[in-house]
């Protein structure tokens, strides 16, 4: 695996950057203050693109010298011609979208590959919750209740490894991952990944059709 | 460094100068085939061109701007304005003259210095009124394109304007893809919608109906200024919003406790607009307006007449775009930068958007901000040299 020279990364971000080619083009889908842009852009050369709906965040990662979309990403990545990008990475956001499997068409349309990574609710602290106390999980990663909870898709890794099979999406790897939520630290799983993962990474690619 | 080096300075003493070109035989000929000449460009510049050629930002001015984009002239009362983009343009702002080039030309057909209705007509020895030909933001550029010939810039590390400004950093993507290699337009449009061209044309029917504009024959006489100042009026209008109207004014009536009930000036927007009409009448050419606006209307870049010069021939220039709106702007208001964001992904372009979130309407683009600057500043840095 390609050393990871960065702390400040969140984990995933630097699993999902040691997964990046060299020198290729790059779309960052809710890119927040660009860190991963600027890590990609310095590191691996990459010719990256963002898109943030936050406007004070869009901003700072324009005045950083990114090029970065302020705007919706549902919207945004319609724009793109076929097989913009050789990446499209969707981190840590899935679990909020309303269309998801829309989304992820559009992901597959623009882009040669897409990264994804979301939390994993069939954790095993979130099943000891429900089964246990009969209430929605809540975690020190997830401390919404359900009225106002952002995260309005419960996504298992087994969920989505059944949604790719069912629309025909190649898994070109699956890292499953335990994090810290307090520091960037985590480390990669293999075993039990189901119960034990905080989050899982997807490599999608699409299959061609015949 | 202490703490006042860090302080963006002002861009000092800046001198306007002239540059003339198309002496006859050999005028420019104009988008729809009329011939022009001699032209004068005004333009001012602020800072240094490297060696190698490589800093020069070409600011593009707004319909009533001028070149005088920043600093102050010789000789000027300490009282006076500086540049209409000086927030904008100096040692460490925004553009930064201690890196860039940073140039600015009055706009063909303006009256600020460079051709336009109100030069003399060497033919006749008269001002041109409306013998002046037509001319399009396309013919703009070229005649821009010249004084950077004269000044020996080969290429433009960006072009940034905002409004009609930012048109004409559009058009010089499209003519010429190769020399541009950032632009940044501001608070403007690829085609001008059917509202902004509705007040256009109040304001030139108010300019029309001055029977002082004598069919933009009044060099010799009294000026049409009853008309040129309802057009400037009207204009205000649009470059304000509707929040921005409450706050500045609401319903708070000038120097009185009641209603006059008559035509005198009653509210403070009524003093603000007539305040703005007179000012104007003093500065511009009532035919210069009446020529801009319409050069402002044709502009589309979607629909072409020389399709040559359109989104689709810049496929492939590596031009980086940043785009930017401001949220209250209703005369080129955020969706229609959208359109032009969607447009240049479309044509596989490199393209930033952000609209600033401000509710002083389209005029926020002038006013210091330094949201803007830092924006800007990053990108242009951002930008390879090469």
């Amino acid at each position: 695996m390609v050393p990871l020279e960065t702390d400040d990364m969140r984990f995933d971000l630097r699993v999902i950057s040691s997964k990046i080619e060299p020198g290729t083009r790059v779309l960052d889908l809710g890119c927040g203050n660009g860190d991963l842009l600027a890590w990609l852009e310095a590191n691996k050369q990459v010719s990256g693109t963002g898109i943030e709906q936050d406007k004070e965040k869009a901003a700072h990662c324009i005045g950083r010298g990114l090029s970065v979309l302020q705007g919706d990403m549902i919207e945004e990545v319609d724009d793109y011609p076929d097989k913009s990008f050789d990446y499209v990475i969707l981190s840590q956001t899935l679990q909020q979208v309303y269309e998801p499997a829309r989304l992820l068409y559009s992901l597959s349309r623009i882009g040669r590959r897409f990264i994804v990574s979301f939390p994993n609710f069939s954790h095993y602290v979130i099943r000891m919750q429900l089964l246990l106390k009969g209430a929605a999980p809540k975690s020190e990663e997830l401390p919404y209740s359900w009225y106002d909870s952002p995260n309005i898709r419960v996504i298992t890794l087994k969920d989505f490894r059944k949604f790719s099979h069912d629309v025909g999406y190649r898994i070109v790897e699956e890292i499953a991952i335990i994090t810290d939520y307090k520091s960037n630290q985590g480390r990669i799983i293999n075993r039990l990944t189901n119960w034990r993962a905080t989050y899982g990474i997807f490599i999608i690619e699409k299959q061609s059709t015949r | 460094m202490n703490q006042i080096d860090n302080q963006p300075g002002s861009a000092g003493l800046v001198e306007k100068k002239y540059f003339t070109c198309a002496e006859p035989p050999h005028e420019q000929v104009l988008e729809n085939g009329a011939r022009l000449g001699p032209v004068t460009t005004a333009y001012e510049t602020w800072g240094e061109l490297s060696e190698k050629g490589d800093n020069a930002v070409l600011v593009t001015h707004a319909f009533s701007g001028d070149s005088h984009a920043a600093g102050y002239y010789p000789g000027e009362s300490p009282e006076a304005k500086p540049g209409w983009w000086d927030s904008m343009i100096g040692p460490g702002k925004g553009l930064d003259t201690n890196k860039y080039f940073v140039i600015c030309a009055n706009i063909l057909g303006g009256c600020m210095g460079s051709t336009g209705p109100s030069s003399i007509n060497p033919a006749t020895g008269k001002p041109y009124g409306l013998s002046f030909p037509m001319m399009t933001i396309g013919d703009m550029i070229e005649t821009q394109k010249r004084l950077l010939d004269h000044l020996n810039i080969a290429s433009l590390h960006s072009v940034i304007g905002g409004s009609v400004g930012g048109m004409q950093v559009l058009e010089w993507c499209v003519r010429y893809p190769d020399m541009v290699r950032s632009a940044i337009p501001v608070a403007t449009t690829m085609r001008h919608s059917a509202l902004a061209i509705a007040f256009n044309e109040v304001a030139r029917q108010a300019i029309m109906a001055d029977p002082r504009w004598n069919r933009g024959d009044y060099y010799d006489t009294a000026p049409p200024d009853l008309g040129l100042a309802i057009a400037r009026m009207i204009g205000h209008v649009t470059y304000l919003s509707d929040e921005a109207m409450r706050r500045k004014f609401g319903r708070r009536l000038q120097n009185k406790a009641d209603f006059s009930y008559g035509f005198d000036v009653d509210f403070q927007v009524e003093s603000y607009l007539r305040y703005q009409g007179s000012k104007f009448v003093k500065r511009f050419d009532a035919n210069s307006l009446l020529y801009i606006t319409k050069a402002s209307d044709y502009f589309d870049l979607v629909e072409r007449n020389n399709s040559a010069y359109s989104l689709q021939s810049i496929s492939g220039s590596r031009t980086k775009f940043l785009v930017i709106s401001y949220s209250s702007d209703w005369l080129y208001p955020t969706y229609q930068a959208k359109e032009l964001v969607q447009a240049l992904k479309r044509a596989g372009q490199n393209v930033s958007f952000c609209e600033i979130e401000a509710d002083c309407g389209h005029d926020a683009f002038l006013l210091p901000d330094e949201r803007l600057g830092k924006l800007v500043g990053g990108f242009l840095d951002g930008t390879p040299r090469n």
